[in-house]
């Protein structure tokens, strides 16, 4: 069985990383803000559908990875109506948009395309990067070689994401309103706007990582697309104690083990059902082993009365 | 020169009517003081001037002119600055961004400038001695530093006037004079200070004019040096106030708690080193200090709620070391604790119900088979109710919808009603007004008449010093001294507060 | 002063109507007419006695996952795992059912009542368990459960008990002694094909239950306290960690006990993918039941008629399906949940 150890295991645990990457930064930036998306899985999967749909519509994958962070946005936007205009309690609203993405999609797919549970292959899928000379490495071309674009925009937004966290007033205001909402108002910024801008951040990537599973990864939307992987990047996000660097780690981590569940089945002796289960044991034992060591932001999953 | 006029403000809010018709005049350049009870108003009429909430009648004067002041935004851009009660800082942030946060240099590309606002806010530092490092974190400062930094913020938005809400509430009495001395310098420099507090003392030292509020109305406004205690604590009451309880000579018999040698560590810090006394029967044993010295671990301690690393509790002889905090309360240990919404009282429970928090599971409360004895609730509410005038005594009513003097006055008549022989109370009258206050000091003062043994810890330094029989000061975890009710002097103990022996 | 006791019955209605007005608008798009889909479920959950049957039939297993997630928040804990508690309930019950053939019914029944709720409770006592001793997060853990659980019943029934000679993914038939009556063998006059069965006497006691445990003993008491503040528990001796592991244990018992209902009272077997998802719609019945076993039942009762009516969408209109109803109870967590909005419109009549 060592023989799937090896380069090529990295490299598909790299791509199966991607959508955690982009749904636990998505995550963070909300989190950081003070709002708990735990809407995430929902988002990727109401853009993976979307995606899907779009790209094949229009036989382009670009618009379909625009329309997926459109409509990424526009959800996350009814989580931040629900959250921060209304202080519903955000594990309840994001549970909410959780349930709106088994049906939605099942309802919308069956008036296009009479089936609840897929939708067409698309034509063309996102586009494959070969970096020239480093593909032709034997080592490092397997490692490095060949990915879809979105493996590598999801790896720059991981540096790009701690930046803008950091360095800008943008980042600092936002950590403000996810530390002390009332410190950040009479310091007169706008809370509600800060934590709007971050959560439509969090669904724009979250999108983003759901049209990757449907038009880059895959080439349709099909049903339980996500498989859990917005709960997922959660625990990566809270084993990156809500920092980038951190972050990337923890998505790295299960992706790999997402691309050894996949490649262990059939290698070994043990049926394919309790090999599955590997990635949801481990986060739990990592969830486990994590908790209470990290400085949750302090306002995190507190809706904020602002006073006008 | 005036540097507020505030006219006519009235503010409602739902049924209570905070401010009426409040007339208050600040002039330039000096510090002025506005006085009263909790919910006289004080802190709402400020927060209407710096733009927190809305007047709903009335206006507002800057150096004699109309302003229309929207939010804390335009207060700020009119030069005023307020320092909250509750500090508005972020603790896991630097001075600098805390500091800098709604105002921040940045540069042309959008990164920020924090070399040069941590120059800036160095200069202004020094400038008025307030000693600020601008790289360290909040979280790492004592409590009088992060105030200075609440101070500085204002400063670095241009502040000329500067409200203060109970800015000494949190101060070591060391601490004060050198906060008295950086206002002063403030003014020197031409800056106008509003503090609000209930501290009299604090008033006729570093006032120049006085303001006294009483149920959202002006009863008064004179200049400080027209003023004495005496005058000011009618004014805000509206009645005689005996300034000394009454208190009883209760020869202290046997020893009923006794812990040697407590050594306790929270998260890798250590809390408590080594500390050992004795408490008898029908004594109050004091226990002064700046809050996190030590107090809430020693409490919590005594009533289970933290393990001790080393050391040994006993009480009435026996050993009760990290027992929990029901076999605890099995013993009659009574603990009223220090945040009572936090740990006193369930807000959406009833008065009933919260009556027998911590008892519920036994008789007369439950029967033997697990059913709540709803008759003998109700009845031990009814009476209790009645017994400690809470208000209104109503057994169905939710706990959250009463006052906070009410709903400590109810703690105190659950832990009270069970006959204690150790009483354990923490900051037992913070935060509620002077009629809650006198009722509960001579409830307190009735027990130790009973030989009920009483450890009382307070920030209130007078607090202690009217009601101990000995006072333990601590500091940073350790007894840093120990005085009796006879050599009792503010100043030694406010020296031994800061580590000063 | 009388609207804001109303308030307790008026806000959840308004939440529906409301999620009715967003859902006809999304069965406007996808060009079919939401009068004509409306009608449809009233005329085919309440106009006749087989449609009312029907509807109680599939409020029973809401009953038992409303319970249960409504136990769950009145602990502050939030279960998101009735789905796989159900089916690990119902394979357990299933498999000891199979065991047991041959024991008389007055053994095998108790027994199996047990095991639907013990082996419930085992799997939302875990992420309980998680949380108390390593502060878990038990929404994230609760989600890994189903995964796992789901993983775990289908090797099962793939596997080791998948009935021999049939293509269907179930496994053998439970005897008869493992069986409870349906309701037509009680009463005459109810059609012999009615499914309801006496499932749902046990779901109303099993309301019963939760509100003499939450309400009238020292238990319940405990529970809803630390559901309010651990931190005040914690003053008042209540053990949280003890607390929170009791409620997960019990929730999960009632999403377990959905086992009784579908395995012994109407199916006879495990039978895969059987839930279509209750697990979920019991967050949706215990929010709008706002975590009261009566309100519960009420809003069991709404959903079971939204599903009684979802089978007749496939049937009548070419662009429906019966996922409408996730969609429709989608809709009205998230109108619940922001209540504040409602509460807003209604102060102005309160004032008026």
């Amino acid at each position: 069985m060592w023989e799937i150890l090896d380069l090529e295991l990295i490299a598909s645990g790299l791509r199966l990383s991607t959508p955690l990457i982009l749904a636990a930064l998505g995550g963070m930036f909300s989190e950081r803000a003070g709002v708990v998306n735990i809407a995430l899985d929902g988002i990727m999967i109401f853009g993976a559908f979307t995606g899907a749909v779009v790209a094949y519509e229009t036989a382009n994958p670009w618009y379909g990875l625009l329309a997926a962070m459109a409509l990424g946005g526009l959800v996350a936007h009814i989580h931040g109506i629900a959250s921060i205009r209304y202080q519903a309690d955000q594990v309840v609203s994001g549970t909410a948009i959780n349930l709106l993405a088994i049906g939605v999609p099942a309802v919308l797919s069956n008036a296009l395309y009479n089936s609840t549970t897929v939708t067409p292959n698309i034509q063309l899928m996102l586009p494959i990067i070969h970096i020239p000379i480093i593909s032709s490495i034997p080592i490092l071309g397997t490692l490095l070689g060949k990915y879809s674009i979105l493996v590598f925009f999801a790896f720059a937004m991981v540096p790009l994401s701690w930046f803008v966290i950091q360095k800008t007033s943008f980042g600092l205001r936002l950590r403000a309103v996810g530390e002390n909402p009332e410190a950040a108002e009479t310091a007169g910024i706008n809370v509600y706007l800060m934590r709007y801008y971050a959560v439509w951040i969090s669904g724009l990537l979250a999108g983003l990582g759901g049209a990757f599973l449907s038009i880059a990864h895959g080439s349709s939307y099909v049903n339980n697309i996500s498989a859990g992987r917005g709960f997922i990047a959660l625990a990566a996000l809270i084993f990156g104690r809500y920092t980038p660097k951190l972050t990337l780690v923890g998505c790295m981590i299960f992706g790999i083990a997402d691309a050894f569940q996949i490649r262990v089945q059939g290698v070994i002796p043990i049926p394919v059902q309790f090999i599955q289960m590997f990635p949801y044991v481990l986060t739990m034992i990592v969830l486990a082993g994590l908790m209470g060591r990290a400085h949750v932001p302090a306002a995190d999953g507190i809706p904020y009365a602002q006073a006008k | 020169m005036f540097a507020v006029r505030l006219k006519q403000i009235t503010k409602r809010f739902a049924q209570t009517l905070a401010n009426d018709a409040v007339d208050i005049n600040i002039r330039q350049e000096t510090i002025h003081a506005i006085i009263g009870e909790n919910g006289a108003g004080k802190t709402t009429i400020m927060e209407i001037l710096y733009g927190f909430y809305q007047a709903d009648a009335g206006e507002i004067e800057l150096f004699g002119e109309k302003k229309e002041i929207a939010n804390p935004q335009d207060a700020i851009d009119n030069g005023i600055g307020m320092v909250h009660q509750h500090f508005m800082l972020i603790p896991p942030m630097t001075v600098t961004e805390n500091i800098i946060l709604g105002l921040e240099p940045i540069s042309r590309s959008g990164i920020l400038q924090l070399v040069q606002a941590e120059e800036r806010i160095r200069t202004l530092s020094d400038e008025y001695g307030l000693e600020i490092d601008p790289q360290a974190k909040v979280e790492d400062l004592s409590v009088g530093l992060q105030q200075r930094v609440e101070i500085l913020k204002a400063l670095y938005r241009d502040a000329e006037i500067l409200i203060l809400d109970e800015p000494t509430a949190v101060l070591t009495p060391l601490e004060v004079k050198e906060f008295f001395q950086i206002l002063r310098r403030l003014k020197s420099q031409g800056k106008t200070i509003v503090i609000i507090t209930h501290k009299l003392e604090e008033v006729l030292e570093i006032s120049d004019d006085v303001t006294v509020m009483r149920n959202g109305k002006k009863v008064g406004e004179l200049p400080t040096k027209d003023a004495s205690a005496n005058i000011l604590a009618n004014m805000m009451v509206g009645r005689e106030v005996l300034f000394s309880l009454s208190k009883n000579d209760v020869t202290p018999g046997n020893t009923t708690l006794k812990v040697e040698n407590l050594s306790v560590t929270v998260n890798d810090k250590p809390r408590l080193k080594n500390v050992s006394f004795e408490l008898k029967e029908g004594e109050i044993l004091g226990i002064a200090g700046v809050e996190g010295n030590g107090q809430t671990e020693l409490v919590e301690i005594l009533t289970g709620l933290l393990k001790l690393d080393t050391g040994t509790v006993w009480y009435l002889g026996e050993d009760i070391t990290n027992l929990s905090a029901r076999k605890i309360r099995e013993k009659r240990i009574a603990h009223i604790p220090a945040d009572r919404k936090a740990h006193g009282f369930l807000s959406t429970y009833t008065n009933a119900e919260n009556q027998i928090l911590g008892f519920h599971y036994r008789e007369p409360f439950c029967r033997p088979n697990g059913f709540l004895n709803f008759p003998n609730i109700r009845e031990n509410a009814k009476n209790l109710l009645k017994k400690f005038d809470v208000r209104p005594p109503l057994p169905d009513l939710q706990t959250g919808t009463l006052s906070g003097g009410n709903q400590q006055k109810l703690i105190v008549a659950r832990e009270f009603s069970r006959h204690p022989r150790l009483l354990i109370i923490a900051q037992p009258t913070r935060g509620i007004d002077i009629g809650a206050i006198e009722f509960i000091h001579q409830q307190i003062l009735d027990l130790r008449t009973e030989k009920v043994a009483v450890l009382l810890i307070s920030a209130e330094l007078e607090e202690i010093r009217s009601l101990s029989d000995r006072t333990l000061v601590m500091f940073e975890g350790e007894i840093a001294g120990e005085v009796s009710a006879a050599t009792f002097d503010m100043e030694k103990v406010g020296m031994m507060m800061t580590g000063h022996r | 002063m009388v609207l804001k006791k109303l308030e307790v019955l008026i806000l959840p209605l308004v939440s529906v109507f409301a999620a009715g007005l967003v859902g006809a608008i999304l069965i406007f798009a996808v060009g079919e007419n939401p009068l004509a889909v409306y009608w449809i479920f009233f005329k085919s959950s309440i106009f006749s006695i087989n449609g009312i049957g029907y509807t109680l039939f599939y409020a029973t297993p809401l009953i038992f996952t409303g319970l249960s997630v409504a136990f769950g928040f009145r602990c502050g804990l939030f279960n998101i795992g009735a789905e796989g508690q159900l089916y690990i309930a119902a394979m357990a019950v299933a498999i000891t059912g199979i065991w047991m053939d041959g024991w008389s019914a007055w053994v095998v029944i108790p027994v199996c009542f047990v095991v639907s709720f013990v082996g419930g409770g085992i799997w939302g006592g875990i992420p309980g368990l998680l949380k108390a001793k390593f502060g878990g997060h038990e929404v994230i853990n609760t989600i890994m459960m189903n995964m796992i659980a789901f993983a775990l019943v289908n090797y099962l029934v793939v596997g080791p008990f998948h009935r021999k000679g049939t293509q269907i993914l179930e496994t053998e038939f439970i005897p008869e002694a493992a069986r409870i009556p349906r309701i037509h063998e009680l009463i005459p006059f109810i059609p012999k094909t009615l499914p309801l069965n006496m499932g749902f006497a046990i779901a109303l006691l099993a309301c019963l239950a939760t509100y003499l445990i939450l309400w009238k003993t020292r238990w319940g008491y405990e529970i809803r306290a630390v559901g309010i503040s651990n931190s005040v528990s914690t003053y008042a001796g209540i053990s949280v960690n003890k607390n929170m592991v009791l409620a997960m244990f019990i929730a999960g018992g009632f999403a377990g006990m959905v086992a009784i209902s579908e395995v012994m009272g109407y199916r006879y077997t495990f039978h895969d993918s059987f839930s279509g998802g209750v697990g979920f719609i019991g967050i949706a019945v215990a929010l709008l039941g706002r975590n009261h076993p009566v309100g519960v039942i009420l809003a069991a009762l709404l959903f079971g008629a939204l599903i009684r009516g979802s089978l007749f969408l496939d049937l009548n209109f070419d662009n429906l399906s019966k996922d409408l109803v996730m969609v429709l109870q989608g809709i009205i967590v998230l109108f619940v949940a922001t209540d504040k909005l409602f509460k807003k419109i209604l102060s102005v009549f309160r004032i008026g």
